[in-house]
């Protein structure tokens, strides 16, 4: 901590007057043997959290262009297992399986968005339900809309797990269809999960929101429909796309509930990334997790542009 | 709202059912009510449980002891751009996978790994020693998983924290030591019982960590749900697992909500 107060370098003692006795420098000496302490590990402890942080990402990275299927001893740089990915559509033994792949990213992707798009219109309604309404047992929705951030990801996963089972078991004696888990169950899990993030973020704009705004719209003859889309959804926009953005994102991470609500059939990256590690990891593996940190890093700068552009349009 | 009634609330409270039921043939819940699973639970899984309850407090202070002093770091950083390029460096390797980035620190703990290499390159260790699979490598995953969760909320009360409190206190004869403990300490603390409670909730329903970096003496709560759901599986157990795991996530966020409104200056 600078001393502010005297406008001293960080390390120079505090002045001595005359006639200080031997107990006050011995005082002063340790006081100040503490703040050199204390600057030392101020900066020593952050340095390591960053390393700690950074060096296992970046050996990933770096061993990804080994030539050897090694992640301790380098043996020179190489695009192999790059081309690996790249030449490996059509199985075989020993090959890797990039048709997977693709098939696991399309599917995430495909996840991510429908369950975006239901996710931010229903969390938006909601948190403006929220908000505005008065009906009984509004704490109740409160407390709900809370609920599925501090729930454990496990919790809500086996929750749905059974609720499925259950679920479909009912429809299969009411009907005789049988459904099967899958894309539908993937997407209503993820929506559930981000419908309260949206919410809660919707909701942190809505309670900076002027209310006089909506109303002088009102008192100009403006009715529900048109004060809604012309004045308090513009104003609300920046947080909509900020939850859509985190919507989207957590979807695109989420492995914990999607294992549990996927069923047999879809793959999604993470899923299909897990498989990889549970199995016989081959060395193609660092080349797909640079290839995400690559993608997650370009879609962070994406939608921090985004923000920023969708902050200014709106003031 | 009805949609995270119908698949939010009522699964759980079907879990909530489920628990109290007995496993079926096929591992599914059926009719007579039982409270065997919860025996069962506390009985033979009691030290998974309390087992995780440390895990989580050890990631709890790692993260602290780590990310205080690097969120008072970066907040006391005197130009933005710095603070913002460094707040970025920290948050950053969570926008990556968390299996990637869980991924990445078994590369560098695993025996073949970057680390026991360099130790016996540098004639530290004879033989590489085994990193993964021991309860460390879990405590030490979940500390990398979720150290930004501890780093911004302290971040953000030490960036309110007014200076001119620890000038006085430094004006009223204050060392170091003092200034810290009674001044910028108290006045941090909601950010770090907010940072304790963001790593500690999501530390106990971990599954992923101690799944890839966990041996049989590294398993948590989540592994234990988990397994009960695998293949034919037990459903009323691993639902009884998964309701204490609630309650105790629960009981956190209430002690979180008493404690931290009393520490709210």
């Amino acid at each position: 901590m600078r001393r502010f107060a005297t406008g001293l370098p960080d390390d120079a003692p505090r002045p001595v007057r005359d006639g200080v006795g031997p107990d006050r420098r011995r005082a002063l000496r340790r006081d100040l043997t503490l703040r050199r302490l204390g600057k030392a590990l101020g900066w020593a402890v952050p340095v390591a959290a960053l390393v700690f942080l950074w060096l296992p990402i970046l050996v990933l990275v770096a061993f990804s262009f080994n030539d050897a299927p090694s992640v301790s001893t380098w043996r020179g740089f190489s695009l192999r297992w790059y081309e690996n990915l790249a030449s490996s559509l059509g199985s075989g033994p020993g090959r890797f399986q990039t048709e997977q792949l693709l098939r696991a990213v399309l599917n995430s992707l495909l996840v991510a968005s429908v369950a975006t798009i239901i996710a931010t219109a229903l969390g938006t309604m909601f948190a403006l339900a929220v908000a505005r309404g008065r009906f009984p047992g509004r704490r109740l929705f409160d407390a709900l809309f809370y609920l599925p951030v501090v729930i454990p990801d496990i919790t809500m996963g086996v929750s749905l797990a059974v609720f499925f089972r259950i679920a479909f078991e009912a429809w299969q004696q009411w009907t005789g269809v049988r459904l099967v888990a899958g894309f539908g169950t993937i997407v209503i899990a993820h929506v559930a999960f981000n419908l309260a993030y949206v919410a809660i973020v919707v909701r942190a704009r809505l309670a900076t929101m002027d209310p006089s705004l909506e109303e002088a719209a009102r008192d100009l003859g403006a009715n529900d429909w048109q004060a809604f889309w012309r004045i308090t959804f513009p104003i609300l926009f920046p947080g909509v796309l900020a939850g859509a953005l985190l919507a989207f994102t957590l979807s695109l991470d989420d492995f914990v509930i999607t294992f549990f609500t996927a069923g047999v059939g879809t793959t999604t990256l993470p899923l299909f990334v897990y498989g990889l590690l549970k199995q016989r990891v081959p060395p193609e593996i660092n080349a797909v997790s640079t290839l995400m940190i690559v993608a997650s890093i370009v879609l962070v700068a994406v939608s921090l542009s985004l923000q920023r552009r969708g902050a200014r349009r709106s003031g | 709202m009805v949609w995270l009634v119908l698949f939010f609330l009522l699964p759980l409270v079907f879990v909530g059912v489920a628990s109290f039921m007995t496993r079926g043939a096929g591992g599914q819940p059926i009719a007579p009510w039982t409270i065997e699973h919860y025996q069962r639970t506390f009985e033979v899984f009691g030290p998974v449980i309390w087992r995780t309850l440390g895990f989580a407090a050890l990631t709890t202070l790692g993260c602290l002891l780590v990310g205080y002093p690097t969120a008072m770091f970066i907040a006391s950083r005197e130009r933005p751009a710095t603070r913002l390029v460094l707040l970025f460096l920290v948050l950053l390797p969570f926008w990556t996978n968390f299996l990637v980035r869980t991924y990445a620190l078994i590369t560098i703990l695993q025996r073949e790994g970057l680390l026991n290499t360099w130790l016996v390159r540098l004639g530290l260790l004879e033989d590489p020693v085994q990193m993964l699979f021991t309860p460390t490598a879990v405590v030490l995953g979940l500390v990398y998983g979720y150290l930004p969760f501890m780093v911004l909320p302290i971040y953000a009360a030490v960036e309110r924290l007014d200076r001119r409190y620890v000038e006085a206190a430094f004006d009223l004869g204050a060392n170091d030591w003092r200034a810290f403990w009674r001044v910028v300490w108290p006045l941090t603390l909601p950010g770090v019982i907010a940072g304790s409670m963001l790593v500690f909730i999501p530390a106990i329903g971990a599954f992923v960590t101690p799944d890839l970096m966990g041996g049989t003496g590294g398993l948590m709560i989540g592994n234990l749900v988990q397994s009960q759901f695998r293949g034919r599986g037990n459903v009323p157990l691993g639902s009884a697992i998964s309701m204490v795991l609630l309650v105790i996530v629960f009981v956190g966020v209430v002690v979180y909500a008493r404690w931290g409104e009393r520490s709210d200056p």
